[in-house]
């Protein structure tokens, strides 16, 4: 199946289809704008709403009433002019707003007077022993499968980690019958007093209620562990156990799985590679782009909408589609944008639907020994580069992750730092005494998404383009 | 390590996984109708040849990757099945031609 872009040129292109990228899709669409909407997966949703338009998971209650709002969106997004293009994969955008997409197998391009960026969030890294183990899964992971496929664990199961995605999945799993045999909870105990003065504004957001019942909902079918300290999974070839510490405690047990969380951050890839400029941000220990109140980044003609503009949830991340593309609509056709909702309306949904955050933020931050490994922990698991690896590469010079890349190619296997990227700058801020900001992040650059040499070659070419690499 | 609930009605689709036929579902990934399947699907890396299988399901940890009707390097977990597809179990790296 290969689709193409019907047009070389559109008002809005719009990437990524989970909660903010539909929202920003059908505001513009609604307005008039030519609008694309470009997404990698199977169908409309991204990883919150996943599968949200084919999930065999029938009965509503299990997947939760938070989750079927997707389905709204979806429909509305159908509804409109937007042309929605799925299993399309885009690998370069430019300061030209000029965007390289992989759609079955075949590039295409396409321009854009505005383009929003809705690539959502990916799971931090667990970089703990053995998480390269097969039968050691993200939490997301086992979510992904229980959503598009109605499947759960059956094994002797252990999810680890804190954050809200660890309790709703848990809630998921055992509401499909699936198994669980335990839960370590990471939270750190300092954590709780830290978000204290937070906590009114947490008490009065929609987030507190939802989940003390979920975490209720659990710890009624589930032997619950908190304060964990230490965590490795292990065995040969294959995950066989689990251990952890826990009030100064060891203990091991069997494991057929082992699902991990400690939290989400937002997916940076394309934004950088598009040039916009990332800053670090200490609370939620992550790269987060430089914006303004609409979204708009560094790169003229570039917002980031969701959860890729730094991490709010779902329904902020809708609130803040519908502000980006608004403000798209205002600097393309001012007219029109007298028929969307007024900005002063949705920046009072927003600060709504982002109340409490930075409690979360705060309650699960994750402790520093998952974060930071040492020894012999993998931390790039492309090019199996461990921790020491790492600081023997400090030892002798190496400054930051970019000259790391020559000493040790991490970052330069297919998923080009996704899951090591924050590892290594944090981890190279300790051993150099620097802030991550001071250390860096990886250059990224087009194609974000590894293309093969024989679909490049097949790029239809102009003649200044021949010229431009032809000798004599 | 998964099994199917049974409120899954979707239809059954028929995948080939080096060779072997296994029974998928309609709108599975490979990644997942692999892991529901209960077969050794444990890829080998291309550095060291340690075992993997699909760790983050969402495309960016490039751990699910397998050979899909005779091409390599193939994203498991962004791929639906169809019926009579030929899966291969990568071992190292992709090969030249595939």
């Amino acid at each position: 199946m290969t689709v193409a872009p019907k047009r070389e040129a559109y008002d809005v292109v719009v990437i990524g289809a989970g909660p903010a990228g539909l929202a920003a899709a059908a505001t513009s669409a609604e307005a008039g704008l030519s609008t694309l909407l470009l997404d990698e997966n199977i169908g409309p949703g991204g990883q919150v709403f996943r599968a949200i338009a084919s999930t065999p998971v029938t009965e509503r209650n299990q997947l939760g009433a938070d989750y079927w709002v997707g389905a709204d969106l979806v429909q509305t997004l159908r509804a409109s002019n937007a042309e929605i293009i799925q299993r399309a994969t885009v690998w370069s955008l430019d300061r030209n707003l000029e965007i390289a997409v992989s759609i079955g197998g075949a590039s295409a391009f396409a321009r854009a007077q505005r383009v929003i960026l809705a690539t959502g969030a990916l799971e931090r890294p667990f970089p703990i022993p053995g998480w390269t183990l097969p039968g050691v899964m993200t939490a997301g992971a086992a979510q992904t499968m229980l959503k598009s496929s109605a499947l759960v664990p059956d094994g002797r199961t252990v999810i680890a980690g804190q954050g809200p995605l660890l309790w709703l999945l848990a809630a998921q799993i055992l509401r499909l019958g699936g198994r669980i045999d335990r839960i370590l909870d990471t939270t750190e105990r300092g954590n709780y007093f830290a978000a204290l003065p937070n906590g009114f504004a947490f008490l009065t957001s929609p987030y507190f209620a939802k989940g003390l019942s979920m975490m209720r909902e659990v710890r009624a079918k589930v032997q619950v562990v908190c304060g964990v300290t230490e965590l490795a999974a292990a065995g040969d070839g294959q995950l066989a156990s689990v251990s952890y510490v826990a009030g100064g405690k060891r203990e091991t047990i069997p494991a057929d799985l082992l699902l991990l969380h400690q939290g989400v951050v937002p997916n940076v890839n394309l934004a950088m590679a598009a040039g916009i400029e990332h800053r670090w941000d200490d609370l939620q220990l992550c790269w987060s782009p430089v914006l303004d109140a609409s979204g708009n980044s560094s790169v003229a003609g570039i917002a980031i909408a969701g959860d890729g503009a730094g991490i709010g949830g779902a329904t902020a991340a809708v609130v803040r589609g519908r502000i980006a593309a608004r403000a798209a609509v205002e600097a393309l056709a001012p007219a029109d944008a007298a028929k969307l909702a007024p900005m002063t309306v949705l920046r009072a949904e927003q600060a709504k639907a982002e109340r409490g955050r930075t409690f979360l933020d705060t309650l699960f931050r994750p402790a520093p020994q998952f974060r930071i490994p040492t020894g012999d922990t993998i931390v790039c698991r492309c090019e199996e580069v461990t921790a020491k690896d790492i600081l023997d590469a400090v030892a002798i010079g190496a400054t930051g992750p970019n000259q790391l890349k020559a000493y040790r190619r991490t970052g330069m296997g297919p998923c080009q730092g996704r899951l090591c990227g924050l590892t290594v700058t944090e981890l190279m801020a300790q051993a150099r005494g620097k802030t991550p900001q001071e250390i860096g992040y990886y250059r990224l650059r087009a194609p974000v998404k590894p293309i093969t040499l024989a679909e490049l070659a097949a790029v239809p070419k102009n003649e200044a383009d021949v010229k431009a690499v032809a000798r004599g | 390590m998964f099994r199917r609930s049974e409120q899954d009605k979707r239809p059954q689709v028929e995948i080939f996984v080096d060779g072997v036929a296994i029974t998928a579902r309609q709108g599975d990934t490979v990644s997942a109708a692999l892991l529901a399947s209960g077969c050794d699907a444990r890829r080998s890396t291309a550095v060291s040849g340690a075992p993997r299988l699909p760790y983050c399901m969402m495309g960016v940890c490039f751990d699910c990757l397998v050979t899909i009707d005779g091409v390599g390097n193939r994203q498991g977990c962004l791929v639906p099945v169809a019926e009579g597809m030929q899966i291969e179990i990568q071992k190292g790296k992709r090969e030249i031609g595939k």
